[in-house]
């Protein structure tokens, strides 16, 4: 399934973030999986993304350049198929 | 090589993965034990003193903390201490041999959150592993993994060292690991404590490595390597896995009485860059050990420099040269272009033997060698 964009995302309770130099390192306490968060724009918007009725404004409010958007929104698309980040509303 | 590799290399603010042995004791006697284990350290760290560390870990945001020993098990704190990590939010996989995970235990196992079990076997037959583990080591490892099977612990790991007799039952590991819903781990070999005396007869031949390296490019990310095989990334398509030596820049060791060490196949006085009673705490050492600043220099590529697979296999692994007794700037033993062949055969005597070691003293008396060769 693709990632929607237009609703809206919250980081997995399952989910903790570790700032580091490059961004953070993401580690879900379910999967056990690690996922790196390869800059620092990225790791704030993870963050964020639950404060914004949908992952395009939060992306739009984290004042990543319009040419950038794509990227962010896939690796968005990433952390949403490991769980990371999970569609508000539903279970983690 | 991408920029995340460079900051990996030049360190973290904490591990990713940490190894803590949580005691030397062992009531296994394998040939090829990475920490010397067998005797208790009338110095291991107490009660108080690992929670300790586990309050630096959890401050540290280390989300998870790999448990060794020795038999990490026989420490009667141990469950206390389980309970207490993964209750500040540390994670632990804890590595047995299986002889104390009876069915009470893999139900308590089952009902802990953030708890993995990994348990080791070489063999997937007994007379294959029983030659490396001591006899019977097979059947206690199966009977722990039937217990966790049969409790619901689904993807527990097993854990195989891979070596050159049991390299040809990979797939065999492969269902065993599926028949118990279990995931199966593969690691290297590491010349490493007691390992230094059997690596020259038991790592895997310059053929098997192909075959090694096939399989798990087939077999792909559903195998766990802990990033292991990264010196076969040369024959070919890289590894998953990070594909470097996260030595004192990614990775770390803690010992049974508060050392810290580069890795946790470096348990040698080389690679020691403090402890955590001594130092003022785990913290401390990660940040400001003279050694590990060392470490996220950038390395010389040595002999390397000149060959154009460097990127791929980055040299491999520090502490196989190191016990190897192989210069650290230079090629792998197990350099799959065979360029360590000639030096390894010029070397004028065995390389560095463990220290600290803890055998037990019929293990020291005798030729470990020879307990695999009867």
């Amino acid at each position: 399934m693709g990632f929607d964009s237009g609703r809206a995302w919250r980081l997995s309770p399952q989910v903790a973030i570790r700032p580091e130099g490059f961004g953070a390192l993401a580690y879900h306490y379910g999967s056990r999986r690690l996922s790196f968060l390869k800059s620092s724009e990225l790791r704030d918007l993870v963050l964020s993304i639950g404060d914004h009725p949908s992952a395009g404004e939060a992306i739009a409010a984290g004042g990543i350049p319009d040419g950038q958007r794509e990227r962010y929104e896939s690796a968005l698309a990433t952390l949403a198929d490991s769980g990371m980040i999970v569609a508000a509303g539903r279970a983690s | 090589m991408n920029g995340l590799t460079t900051r990996f290399e030049r360190g973290l603010d904490a591990p990713i993965c940490l190894t803590w042995e949580l005691t030397y004791a062992c009531n296994l006697a394998c040939v090829h034990c990475l920490s010397s284990s067998g005797r208790r350290d009338p110095r291991e760290l107490t009660t108080a003193q690992c929670e300790a560390v586990l309050d630096e870990l959890q401050r540290m945001q280390v989300f998870y903390v790999n448990i060794g020993g020795g038999e990490p098990t026989v420490r009667r704190d141990f469950w206390h201490l389980l309970d207490y990590a993964t209750e500040r939010g540390v994670g632990v996989k804890f590595s047995t041999n299986g002889s104390r995970i009876d069915p009470d235990a893999a139900a308590r196992l089952v009902s802990t959150e953030y708890v993995d079990v990994q348990i080791s076997l070489d063999g997937a037959t007994a007379e294959v592993n029983d030659r490396v583990r001591g006899p019977g080591s097979h059947e206690t490892a199966l009977t722990a993994m039937r217990n966790l099977s049969d409790a619901g612990f689904r993807d527990f790991k097993l854990s195989v060292v891979v070596t050159r007799e049991n390299v040809d039952q990979l797939d065999r590991f492969k269902e065993l690991a599926d028949e118990h819903g279990a995931q199966l781990r593969l690691t290297r070999l590491r010349p490493s404590g007691r390992g230094a005396y059997v690596w020259d007869e038991l790592h895997p031949t310059a053929d098997q490595q192909r075959e090694l390296y096939e399989w798990l490019i087939l077999h792909g990310e559903t195998v766990l390597t802990g990033d292991s095989f990264f010196h076969l990334s040369a024959f070919g398509e890289p590894l998953p896995g990070l594909n470097l030596c996260g030595a004192g820049r990614v990775v770390c060791l803690i010992d049974p009485v508060g050392d810290v060490y580069a890795c946790p196949f470096a348990i040698h006085d080389e690679f020691l860059a403090g402890n955590v009673l001594r130092d003022g705490g785990f913290e401390r050492v990660w940040a400001g050990s003279e050694l590990f600043r060392e470490l996220r220099e950038p390395q010389s590529a040595g002999a390397c420099g000149s060959c154009g697979l460097y990127d791929a296999c980055r040299g491999g692994c520090m502490a196989a040269k190191f016990f190897t007794g192989l210069p650290l700037e230079g090629p792998d033993p197990e350099c799959v272009l065979g360029n360590a062949e000639e030096a390894l055969r010029q070397r004028p005597g065995p390389g560095p033997r463990p220290s600290p070691d803890h055998s037990r003293p019929r293990i020291l008396n005798g030729s470990p060698a020879a307990s695999l060769r009867v």
